[in-house]
């Protein structure tokens, strides 16, 4: 699976890691919907440490599109709702 | 959904947009190329934009220190003259560019950062204006309707989604850079003011470095006072005796021995902790 961090480019993740992630997902998932600001951030923290230890960076003249796209740690749980709301703000 | 896949989705509802707009999916990988080519170049302004802001921070910082050595120099030279109250506002202005420097160092480090992304950025969407160049060119010389079309698809969503990426970390820097435009702005007149450099400026006060001259110059002349007083008692022993007291009271006040001798030990101790100051700036 790809999966990219937003200004840092694409990770190709074994399928055997995909259960360990989409628990991270989940938990990352519930706090955007609780709202809550702290269990956000130390929820994108381990996602992100997760991909990046089990992940392999793919070249950088790979096209291909990710499954999966992650804000990086200096997101906001306000950046992310309005990066959401408003699929106008994707630039490029 | 999750929201990783929820702003995945996003990305790719972007390309598919651009992909259902045209007629003839060729047109869209040469529409997608320029617009590649569009954003390169937007990348690097960016780079420059941050690195133009970085050198200037850089700038202050070093203009910030120089000011807070000058100033220390400034209070060390008033304590050593006895004017305690010029040397309390040199360390005052003194600290006060010590606290700046201090915030400057926090924003430098975020710029650096900043910058170190969008080269990367850049570098990644560089390679990837390659790739897709000598894509397109395969894809379009290969152009059988169905098969064309997939393919497409897949180069377009991939690098429609390197783009977004990076249209949002050149949009952060801008973001980043315009906020600190502002407050170098404001140091910038707070610099040129001279404030944070001299303790003898006017800050709603005498001027400072006019009562120091003016010490100096004062002590230069009450030294003189004493001597020609001492010569003056030494000589005509008798003759002068009925004025000899009144000169001789201001001149035992201005006495040069004592009061130097007690201003020696405060400025050892400011010394000290001025040392003990700019340790902890060196380790920081």
């Amino acid at each position: 699976m790809i999966v990219r961090i937003l200004g840092e480019g694409q990770l190709d993740i074994a399928d055997q890691h995909l259960d360990e992630l989409n628990a991270l997902d989940d938990r990352l998932q519930a706090a955007v919907d609780a709202g809550d600001t702290e269990a956000f951030t130390g929820a994108l923290q381990a996602l992100l440490d997760s991909v990046r230890r089990l992940g392999t960076p793919l070249p950088e003249d790979t096209l291909a599109a990710s499954e999966l796209v992650l804000p990086d740690e200096d997101t906001t749980l306000e950046q992310v709702r309005s990066l959401l709301a408003e699929e106008g703000l994707i630039p490029g | 959904m999750s929201l990783a896949r929820r702003i995945a989705a996003l990305f790719r509802a972007k390309a598919h947009r651009v992909l259902d707009s045209a007629e003839d999916p060729r047109e869209v990988l040469d529409y997608s190329y320029s617009r590649q080519l569009e954003l390169l170049n937007q990348v690097r302004r960016g780079v420059a934009d941050v690195a133009t802001s970085r050198k200037r921070v850089e700038l202050q910082l070093s203009q910030l220190r120089e000011s807070a050595a000058r100033l220390e120099e400034q209070a060390r030279q008033a304590l050593s003259l006895g004017k305690e109250e010029i040397a309390r506002q040199a360390l005052t202005r003194r600290a006060t560019a010590l606290s700046r420097a201090d915030e400057l160092q926090g924003q430098y480090a975020s710029l650096q950062e900043e910058e170190n992304r969008l080269t990367a950025a850049s570098r990644r969407l560089q390679a990837k204006v390659e790739a897709f160049r000598t894509h397109k060119e395969v894809i379009k010389a290969t152009y059988t309707t169905a098969e064309a079309h997939t393919r497409i698809s897949e180069s377009v969503t991939g690098l429609s989604e390197e783009m977004g990426d990076v249209g949002l970390a050149v949009q952060r820097a801008e973001d980043r850079t315009a906020q600190l435009q502002a407050r170098a702005g404001a140091l910038d007149e707070l610099l040129a003011s001279g404030v944070l450099e001299d303790a003898t400026l006017p800050a709603g006060r005498d001027d400072l470095q006019a009562q120091l001259e003016g010490a100096v110059a004062g002590g230069d002349i009450d030294e003189q006072l004493d001597r020609m007083k001492r010569e003056l008692h030494a000589a005509p022993a008798s003759a002068a005796l009925p004025t000899a007291p009144t000169p001789s009271a201001p001149a035992a006040e201005s006495t040069p021995s004592a009061p130097s001798a007690e201003s020696t030990s405060p400025v050892l101790s400011t010394e000290s902790t001025a040392g003990e100051r700019r340790d902890q700036e060196g380790t920081s």
